[in-house]
């Protein structure tokens, strides 16, 4: 048995690799997650909706990962790093990655993850680096676009009928747990910072919380009190995964493992 | 085979005001801002500078192929593509001009791009002109329509349902 494996020192380009796969890769899992309402939506407009919003992701995880992997430097490009890698290899948050439950469930944690998109990208419109400011200043006006979407969901959801509060609250109640982890500041997003790449996170979460409560308590609902007992969700950032990411990347990956370079 | 004259940067914004958007038909790619620069270098080699409309919008490799076919068909081959993010695609860029040809065809053309804060619900939407009866009793039914760009809208005069352009 050799001793573990250290994870290499976060210095540049490593560093910004790994920041712009977390980036990439919470796009491409959601975006696929939503994309699972395409044909199933609970009315024709929200059918809609959610296909538009899941093709923005997927479009800015491309612009992201097409970035990662200039930055590493080894000839992948974004169809290669979204196609041809493990779930172990993957840098998105558990959050993102959940099964798309009911839609409740679904435009809660919509809702949560574009408060947080919004935040991030504002930061990162800044940033000192040009490519990434270039990619999350675009992204930002679409992301803005989503969160009135599923804020007004929210509101909609938990000032509509019992059942609509009772679903959306109890989503919200199984989130919330896993939150924590998109703020949680590690090697990578300290290089980052010192860098003037990336902001820092600690800010973003103050940002994010203010914002996220706001609507909340505007739609009668209420975020779990003491969140010191929660099981707060940890690991995605590094690739420890639910069990979840590892089914849809099969179902996600199965065309192109299968007919690797086809084209049509 | 005749050598043709080297081209110029005015040829080639000329045939790319040919090409048309695949999904709104009636305004070049020029025109919706897509193209951001020419450039012709001193042995006629073209570049051709775009940036997407909205991220996924899947016509964008479309719209690249369209503009390559175009400036080849001209008898030009020594072309290459960049894109480029920066600045981020605003339907401010839509010239007047544009703006009438979209009423006419039917979609709502699209208001200043909206700055303001991060999260905005509820807000009171400006109304959205009629593109048909010219009303503006008409209300929103989707922030999100057939493409990327597009809401869905109603006139509650003339009873007619019609896309608006999307302000970003």
């Amino acid at each position: 048995m050799t001793s573990p494996v250290l994870p290499p020192p976060a210095e540049e380009p490593n560093a910004l690799f790994e920041l712009l796969l977390r980036l990439g890769d919470d796009r491409l899992v959601l975006g696929s997650r939503l994309s699972e309402w395409c044909g199933h939506g609970p009315i024709l407009e929200e059918d809609i909706a959610t296909s538009n919003v899941a093709l923005d992701l997927l479009g800015q995880a491309t612009m992201f990962l097409r970035l990662a992997g200039q930055v590493e430097g080894k000839g992948r490009d974004e169809d290669a790093l979204a196609y041809f890698r493990e779930a172990v290899e993957f840098r998105c948050c558990q959050l993102v990655e959940l099964p798309r439950g009911d839609f409740a469930f679904t435009m809660a944690r919509q809702f949560l993850f574009d408060v947080y998109a919004v935040v991030t990208l504002d930061a990162l419109s800044r940033s000192g680096n040009a490519d990434l400011a270039a990619i999350a200043a675009k992204s930002l006006k679409e992301a803005k676009y989503h969160v009135r979407h599923s804020g007004e969901w929210m509101l909609k959801l938990g000032d509509g009928t019992d059942e609509s509060h009772r679903r959306v609250q109890r989503a919200l109640d199984e989130l919330w747990r896993f939150t924590p982890e998109l703020f949680a500041s590690d090697d990578i997003d300290r290089a980052m910072q010192i860098a003037g790449v990336a902001p820092d996170l600690a800010q973003l979460k103050l940002e994010w919380e203010r914002l996220v409560r706001e609507v909340i308590g505007a739609a009668t609902l209420t975020l779990p009190n003491d969140v010191s007992r929660l099981a707060k969700a940890r690991g995605g950032r590094v690739g420890a995964h639910t069990e979840h990411l590892g089914h849809m990347l099969a179902e996600m990956q199965i065309v192109a493992r299968s007919h690797p370079g086809a084209t049509w | 085979m005749v050598a043709r004259a080297l081209p110029s940067r005015e040829e080639v914004l000329a045939i790319l005001d040919t090409v048309m958007d695949p999904e709104v038909p009636v305004l070049s790619v020029r025109e919706l801002g897509i193209v951001r620069d020419v450039a012709v270098d001193d042995v006629g080699a073209v570049t051709v500078t775009v940036t997407p409309t909205y991220s996924g919008c899947p016509a964008i490799r479309v719209i690249e192929d369209d503009i390559l076919a175009a400036i080849h068909s001209a008898g030009i081959a020594d072309v290459r593509m960049v894109t480029v993010y920066a600045p981020a695609w605003t339907t401010d860029w839509i010239a007047p001009e544009a703006r009438a040809k979209l009423k006419a065809y039917g979609i709502a053309p699209p208001g200043p791009s909206e700055q303001g804060g991060l999260v905005q619900l509820m807000r009171a939407r400006a109304a959205v002109q009629c593109p048909y009866c010219d009303s503006m009793d008409t209300e929103t039914r989707s922030e999100f329509g057939s493409t990327a760009c597009k809401s869905v809208q109603w006139c509650r005069k003339c009873g007619q349902p019609f896309e608006a352009f999307k302000a970003i």
